[in-house]
């Protein structure tokens, strides 16, 4: 019956025609994409039944901007995104409300809490220790980044729930407002002359001809590393989301691709995979704390190198 | 062992399947990947013991530190998954 289970739910609840598998391979890529990428479906289906809610119905028409179309219309990852978000709003604000109306000398209890031992630890030992002077102006944001990728992670790991990071144009734009953030800061902490001075690098005492080769080579070379650092960050959370879901999928899969295979076979590698696929998940929910530390670590760490050069 | 890497080769680009070459590259590129990422997590388990033994009072730094560095490799190693699947799947 579990077996059945898992084979309704990796079908997405369409044929629960062949209960082996016996006729042709099981589509396993095709199941695969089905689970990882985007989509304009979200279905809450246990045994092939239950609602599917299609997206397509609130589609909203592109907007036209000149020769660029912009396609606003909610998909599965956007879907989740809102909801990543609302639920870090429902969680912080009332917790912000609560430390503003009681009084200042008497501490805060519950959520409120744990939530700033949380804070605390942030600001002090990940913001401050990498920003250094003029540190609290971005404790918000390298806070909203940890919360925010941390509730997106942690809703892939839900039943019936997709991973936003797991779709890289979602890291690309976590990264990109993250370039944006640490150049606007690096012009306003070195003014516009230091600024250019970061990209246009000379080493001091050497004869002119050698400043002129040197400014040559080192010039694209220091804009790619701008660009590259926050491209790094997009990749690793982008990857580190989806290789975890390819595995436990495949993992999965791998059950059907024996279905054809007898009786003892099937159970024995069934028992064999889903063990595995516990043990990865719990991984899983490791590595989604930690990624989600690391780029808002990562960040702290871009900041505070751009305004101490 | 030239030899039989030769024949792999050739095999794979006689054309059995469509983009054959390509599989085999998406497969030797996440093998040597995950053997990059496997040596140099060892360099920080390495590293990592060798500093609690010496100072067990620094332990839990140590820790943390070794867990960051950790997933830090990880990327690297994932860089390589990624372009692998873009192989495999494009």
């Amino acid at each position: 019956m579990g077996l059945t289970g898992v084979f309704a739910w990796l079908q997405g609840g369409g044929a629960a025609a062949s209960g082996g598998g016996a006729e042709e391979a099981p589509d396993l890529q095709g199941m695969l994409m089905h689970h990882l990428l985007d989509g304009s479906e979200i279905e809450f289906q246990i045994f092939g039944v239950g609602p599917v809610i299609h997206l397509d119905r609130f589609a909203i028409p592109p907007i036209h901007l000149g020769g660029l179309t912009i396609d606003l219309s909610p998909t599965k990852h956007v879907v989740f995104l809102f909801l990543a978000a609302i639920l870090c709003l429902a969680v912080f604000i009332p917790i912000a409300l609560a430390t503003r109306k009681g009084s200042s000398d008497r501490a805060p209890s519950g959520l409120a809490n744990a939530m700033e031992a949380l804070i605390l630890y942030f600001r002090d030992e990940v913001v401050r220790r990498n920003i250094g002077h003029g540190a609290d102006a971005y404790t918000g944001y390298i806070l909203t980044l940890f919360f925010f990728i941390l509730s997106m992670n942690v809703l892939g790991l839900m039943p019936f729930g997709a991973t936003p990071t797991g779709n890289f144009m979602v890291t690309g734009a976590l990264a990109l407002v993250t370039l944006l953030v640490v150049e606007v800061s690096g012009m306003r902490a070195l003014g516009f002359g230091g600024y250019m001075r970061t990209i246009f690098f000379v080493p001091h005492g050497l004869n002119p001809v050698m400043s002129v080769i040197m400014l040559i080579i080192l010039t694209p070379v220091e804009l790619l590393g701008k660009v590259a650092k926050p491209f790094a960050l997009m990749v690793r959370l982008f990857a580190n989301m989806m290789a975890g879901h390819t595995l436990v999928l495949s993992l999965l899969g791998l059950i059907f691709m024996f279905a054809s295979a007898g009786f003892v076979v099937v159970n024995g590698v069934a028992v064999a995979s889903v063990a595995m696929v516990t043990a990865i998940m719990m991984l899983e929910i490791f590595v989604a704390f930690l990624q989600a530390y690391i780029f808002a670590m990562l960040t702290a760490v871009f900041i505070g190198l751009i305004r101490a050069h | 062992m030239l030899y039989g890497m030769l024949a792999l080769f050739q095999e794979a680009g006689s054309g059995m399947a469509a983009g054959s070459l390509g599989q085999l590259g998406a497969g030797i590129g996440i093998g040597l990947a995950v053997i990059g990422a496997g040596i140099g997590i060892g360099q920080i388990g390495n590293g990592a013991t060798q500093g609690i033994a010496r100072q067990p009072a620094a332990a839990a730094t140590i820790q943390t530190a070794a867990i960051i560095l950790a997933a830090l490799i990880e990327g690297a190693a994932l860089f390589g998954l990624v372009i692998t699947i873009l192989y495999k799947f494009f």
